[in-house]
Parts: C-alpha cells; sequence; structure tokens
C-alpha cells in the first residue's frame, strides 16, 4: 500500500505501546515510576530490552549496575548556555537521577550490554539459562 | 541546581493548525531558547532522531523543525511495561526581523538539536565610539 509504510508501523508501534500503559508486569518494583529516566521495557525473545529517552547526557555521567535481578539507573543531566546569554524560554530540565528496577526473571549478569545513541539508552539483558522457560517433552 | 531530583516531563502531543498527513503521533520536543550577541539559540530535546531524519525549513518567517525516530530499532520488541509514548517530533518558530534566514545553522548531538541562528549584521550590538 502506497500510503501505509513504513508510518503504519509506527502507528502500530504507538497503539501498542499505549495498550500497555496500564501494565502490572513490573508490579510495584520499580522505584520512582515517573522518575527520569522514563523507562520502556520490552521482550525480545526471551531476553529483556530497557529504552530510556535520555537526551544530553554525556556516556560517562551514567552509571548502570546490576545486582541480582535489580537493575539501577543513576547519572545527572546537565545543560550549558554558556556567558552572557539572556535566556527567552527554558523548558529543558536538568537534576541528578537515580532509579532501579527489579526484573521479574533471572537474568545472565556477565552478558548486558548497554548502548547510548542519540540520546537514548538501550539496556540488553539476556535471560538467565537456568530461568529459560523449558518445553516439556511427553514421553 | 543540579542537586534536584530530576522529574520526567510528560510529553505533550503536537496540536498545529497544520495537520500532519502522516498517520502516526508527533511529540513537542522541550526546547530552550536564548540569545547570544550574534546569535539566537534554538535547543531542543530529540532522543531517538538520527542526523539524517531531521528536517529544518524557514517559510513565510516560519521555523519548522521535523525530527523523526527509526522505528525498525523496535522490530521484534513486545512491550512488557511502558513509561513514556514515542513518536516523531515536531515544532515551529515564528522568526524576528533580525534573523538573518540565510544563515542558520543546525547541530545534533546524543539527541540535542541544536540551531544556531545568526543576528543581521545591523541589529547585532555595536559600540558607539564617542569623539
Amino acid at each position: 500500500m502506497l500510503y501505509s509504510d513504513p508510518f503504519e508501523t509506527l502507528l502500530q508501534l504507538q497503539q501498542m505501546l499505549d495498550s500497555f500503559r496500564s501494565s502490572s508486569w513490573l508490579g510495584t518494583t520499580t522505584s520512582g515510576a515517573g522518575g527520569f529516566p522514563p523507562l520502556n521495557v520490552f521482550s525480545k525473545g526471551d531476553d529483556i530490552v530497557i529504552v530510556a529517552e535520555a537526551p544530553g547526557l554525556k556516556k560517562d555521567e551514567l552509571d548502570i549496575q546490576v545486582r541480582g535481578r535489580t537493575i539501577q539507573i543513576a547519572g545527572a543531566k546537565t545543560v550549558a548556555y554558556g556567558d552572557q546569554v539572556s535566556l527567552h524560554r527554558r523548558e529543558r530540565t536538568i537534576g541528578r537521577f537515580s532509579r532501579s528496577l527489579t526484573l521479574p526473571v533471572e537474568i545472565d549478569a556477565d552478558k548486558i550490554k548497554a548502548d547510548y545513541r542519540d540520546g537514548m539508552l538501550a539496556i540488553f539483558l539476556p535471560r538467565a539459562e537456568h530461568d529459560k522457560p523449558r518445553s516439556i517433552k511427553i514421553a | 541546581m543540579a542537586g534536584q531530583e530530576l522529574e520526567v516531563q510528560q510529553k505533550k502531543e503536537v496540536a498545529t493548525q497544520q495537520e500532519k498527513t502522516i498517520p502516526a503521533r508527533f511529540y513537542v520536543p522541550p526546547t530552550d531558547i536564548f540569545e547570544t550577541g550574534d546569535a539566537l539559540k534554538i535547543v531542543m530535546e530529540v532522543p531517538g532522531v538520527a542526523k539524517d531524519a531531521v528536517d529544518v525549513k524557514v517559510e513565510n518567517d516560519v521555523l519548522s523543525i521535523e525530527g523523526r525516530i527509526e522505528t525498525t530499532n523496535y522490530n521484534g520488541l513486545e512491550p512488557l511495561y511502558t513509561e513514556y509514548p514515542i513518536g516523531h517530533f515536531a515544532r515551529s518558530f515564528t522568526l524576528p526581523w533580525q534573523v538573518d534566514r540565510q544563515n542558520i545553522t543546525a547541530h545534533l548531538e546524543d539527541g540535542v538539536l541544536t540551531l544556531t541562528l545568526n543576528k543581521r549584521s545591523e541589529s547585532k550590538p555595536r559600540r558607539i565610539a564617542i569623539h
């Protein structure tokens, strides 16, 4: 279809995300929902992917720690205007942040990867091998 | 100021007079505008937008900026839990006469788009010598 692609896929994605806004998947295990950075959590096969919008950070200002099933993301967001400027409009926020979330699945801490590009933070959390669902064959 | 706890700004959907023809939602990027001696700077947060997906246009004294996110990154992902909506970004500003339309530059880094709108030479501050 001429007008449907690739924009159609975005609308579908938006609608899919909307329907998960009241998800109880993490239950009460995330600290400070509504804290910065906002997180979206996805599954990719057996693995978990956390995506956060965090524009304007420096990689070395980001501190990601994992302990057991808990991931902590901390850092500070700053904005530099330079000297001798007059500010007309100020909407970007600054400050420190720290939030953690506990996943309902076991993850393999050694294989976690994080990527920061274009202001988006993505954390790839492979599910621990022993925690993956196994299908039971009927003998 | 940097000591304060950072809160999330709810994303605002674009509500302009001009309708989009694309069937997807656009959001308004949080923007700072400040003025230096020789330029007006517009700094906006457009996380997820790559360099080649930004359009900056000047038409009839209106500067419009559109940044599109890459949706193919989400292929194969199933949402489990969400806190923010995703979508393209769009915003436009009416330019004051002091801005030189031919001399606007843009720079994108880590999801932060900086537009430098240089002032016309006659509107730059000048020191008047007293004889």
